[in-house]
């Protein structure tokens, strides 16, 4: 499942992921990274299992981190189903049904927008957290 | 030659009169073709229905308003605020699809007015003239829908294309283009049309499409009016102009939409039907997406020949993955061919009810011969060899930045390009790279300064692709450098500027 972590500056410094990684022995995957001078947003894709443990190290440290429900949004009466969003999606979440309709696969997407840019119907959406 | 299979549009119209007709769609017609022949399909199907749903941006409607009082002659005449030409008659106008608001740019367009209209929405209207005396008013506001006006009626100059060139971008920056957003290094692959559902290719030699064909236009019945702009037939690029009624339209069946970074276009669906008149054009509606072969083209390269990059079917692009230098790229259509399907259904739909039927053309389009010349231009273009500066003055990398400092002060200049030993450019410092490096008090070696990606020209391209490289890099100055990197130049852009002034 995909999680957003959000760090604060105080401790955006610190080598975060690094530490819950070696606290939990997670395999954490990081999607999308985002360091402001408000401070970091990391979208990272963490294993079910252990989803729990990596919460609390993540938490313990003073990040807040916020679980990315429907990331991406279709308008159903805006979309034609061309399919040009497919080709910009860095990680696969765009494919076509048997009937040539555009399907999604939300828990791949790691909200960069690609999808949202190149749709020519603006029927996509990027909902940030 | 006659024979026993042969149909007269008069036989397949009673069929339709009396519901024995037997319609397909181009999707079903290969393995009919397959396994009856085509002689075998010609006596069993009547009708072959198409389908295209993809930008087609020569498009736009006819308006007539009817006349104000006092009345005026619309000298120009905005709708949303997106120009139409008013340049006919008082009333009358012509909305483009890819005329852009001039208050909300590239987000609306001509393309999405129609749309409104289509929808039922009401449209701002705004108009000036310069009055004379049967037309004295000079300005106008006022909001109409499509019922308010008298005639809306859609004429697209060039539509329907028999199928289009493939857009890749091997530069190292992502372009935004009509084909849309095209990544860098190869890094997608957009295509356009309908392949097997492809009006034109189902009819190659345009036996059943011309001037009087009524088509399936946006959700209406429409005609085709001639052969389309550009109209290419050797190359397998032919198009047609095609006029329908707007308000029998439905929105489904038509949409605005925008290209990030290029413009409006409006998508358009299109639906023929071939009348299977006799066993060639049955056999010509067996086409397949595998038939059908088409250039995968470098958009990187902004000139009128792009480079080809190798040739594709349409059934590889519909796989989702096409190989290019060895590396496998992911493909989107651009159109729909979810909603091509929908539009030769809803048109054998039609057919079938006896609520459509077919006619043959009053003049066939010309399948050959007809040649997509180049623009004529007077006047040779001017290429950066003609405005470049030709004494260009280069420092040696691994020289001081104080060295560096007093060349651009002694030359006058502010771009110093940075050569290695064996004279080949590695960098480039700016006199702003100079007063930066003193302010932080870093003197010492030019080569921990300068940039080292430096955006080059090359001697034979011309100004106005230059100009707009200058322009995305947000930069003043480009070394002009030969095939083994040597400067042999330099173009500013107030070198353009000058030249632009004189013309």
């Amino acid at each position: 499942m995909k999680i957003t972590l959000h760090a604060t500056p105080d401790i955006t410094p610190r080598p975060l992921i690094a530490e819950v990684i070696l606290e939990t022995r997670a395999l954490l995957n990081i999607d999308r990274a985002d360091v402001k001078p408000k401070g970091g947003e990391v979208v990272i894709d963490v294993p079910p299992d252990i989803y729990d443990q990596v919460a609390v190290a993540f938490e313990k440290r003073g990040a807040t981190i916020t679980a990315l429900e429907q990331p991406l949004i279709k308008d159903d009466d805006e979309c034609v189903n061309c399919g040009a969003c497919i080709s910009v999606c860095p990680t696969g979440v765009i494919s076509f049904r048997e009937d040539w309709s555009v399907q999604m696969d939300l828990d791949k997407c790691v909200q960069c927008g690609a999808c949202v840019t190149m749709c020519p119907h603006g029927a996509l959406t990027v909902l940030k957290s | 030659m006659i024979t026993v299979t042969d149909k007269t549009i008069q036989d397949i119209n009673a069929k339709i009169a009396d519901g024995s007709v037997h319609v397909v769609t181009a999707e079903e017609m290969p393995d009919i073709v397959a396994e009856l022949g085509p002689v075998g399909a010609a006596k069993e199907i009547d009708i072959v229905t198409t389908g295209t749903f993809g930008a087609m941006c020569s498009s736009g409607a006819f308006l007539n308003f009817g006349h104000s009082d006092p009345p005026i002659k619309m000298q120009k005449v905005w709708l949303n605020d997106v120009e139409a030409y008013a340049g006919l008659a008082a009333i009358d106008a012509y909305i483009g699809a890819t005329q852009l608001s001039e208050s909300r740019g590239m987000e609306y367009g001509g393309a999405h007015v129609i749309e409104d209209l289509v929808a039922g929405k009401s449209i701002d209207i705004h108009a000036t003239a310069y009055g004379t005396d049967c037309y004295p008013r000079k300005v106008l506001d006022t909001t109409v829908t499509i019922d308010d006006l008298n005639q809306a009626t859609m004429f697209n100059p060039r539509n329907g294309y028999q199928k289009y060139n493939v857009a890749t971008n091997c530069t190292d920056r992502t372009l935004y283009t009509y084909m849309g957003t095209l990544l860098p290094d190869c890094g997608n692959v957009t295509y356009s049309g309908a392949g097997v559902l492809s009006p034109m290719y189902n009819d190659p030699t345009y036996q059943t499409i011309g001037v009087g064909s009524r088509i399936f236009l946006c959700g209406g019945q429409g005609y085709v009016t001639g052969q389309g702009t550009q109209h290419d037939p050797d190359n397998n690029f032919a198009t047609m102009m095609v006029q329908g009624d707007l308000k029998q339209m439905d929105k489904k069946y038509l949409r605005g939409a925008t290209f990030h970074g290029y413009g409006t276009s409006l998508y358009v669906g299109i639906g023929i039907p071939i009348p299977i008149l006799n066993a060639d054009i049955a056999k010509a509606t067996a086409v397949t997406d595998a038939d059908i072969t088409t250039n995968v083209l470098d958009y990187g390269v902004a000139r009128r020949s792009r480079p080809i990059l190798r040739q594709v079917t349409y059934e590889e692009l519909k796989s989702g993955m096409i190989d290019i230098n060895g590396r496998e790229i992911t493909t989107s259509p651009m159109s729909s061919f979810h909603d091509a399907r929908a539009i030769a259904g809803e048109l054998k739909d039609w057919i079938q009810k006896g609520t459509f039927y077919p006619t043959l053309p009053v003049e066939r389009l010309p399948n050959t011969g007809v040649v997509f010349k180049p623009m004529k231009q007077i006047g040779e273009q001017p290429t950066v060899a003609d405005v470049m500066a030709k004494r260009v003055i280069t420092i040696q990398q691994g020289l001081t930045v104080e060295n560096a400092a007093k060349v651009i002060m002694e030359g006058n200049f502010n771009h110093l390009p940075v050569v290695s030993d064996e004279d080949r450019l590695v960098g480039i410092i700016t006199a702003w790279d100079i007063a930066k490096a003193v302010a932080k008090n870093k003197r010492d070696k030019l080569d921990d300064i300068m940039t080292r990606t430096v955006v080059t020209a090359d001697a034979s391209e011309p100004i106005d692709i230059v100009a707009r490289r200058l322009e995305q890099h947000n930069i003043s100055a480009l070394p002009v450098v030969d095939k083994h990197s040597r400067v042999s130049g330099i173009i500013t852009s107030d070198d353009i500027s000058k030249l632009v002034a004189r013309r």
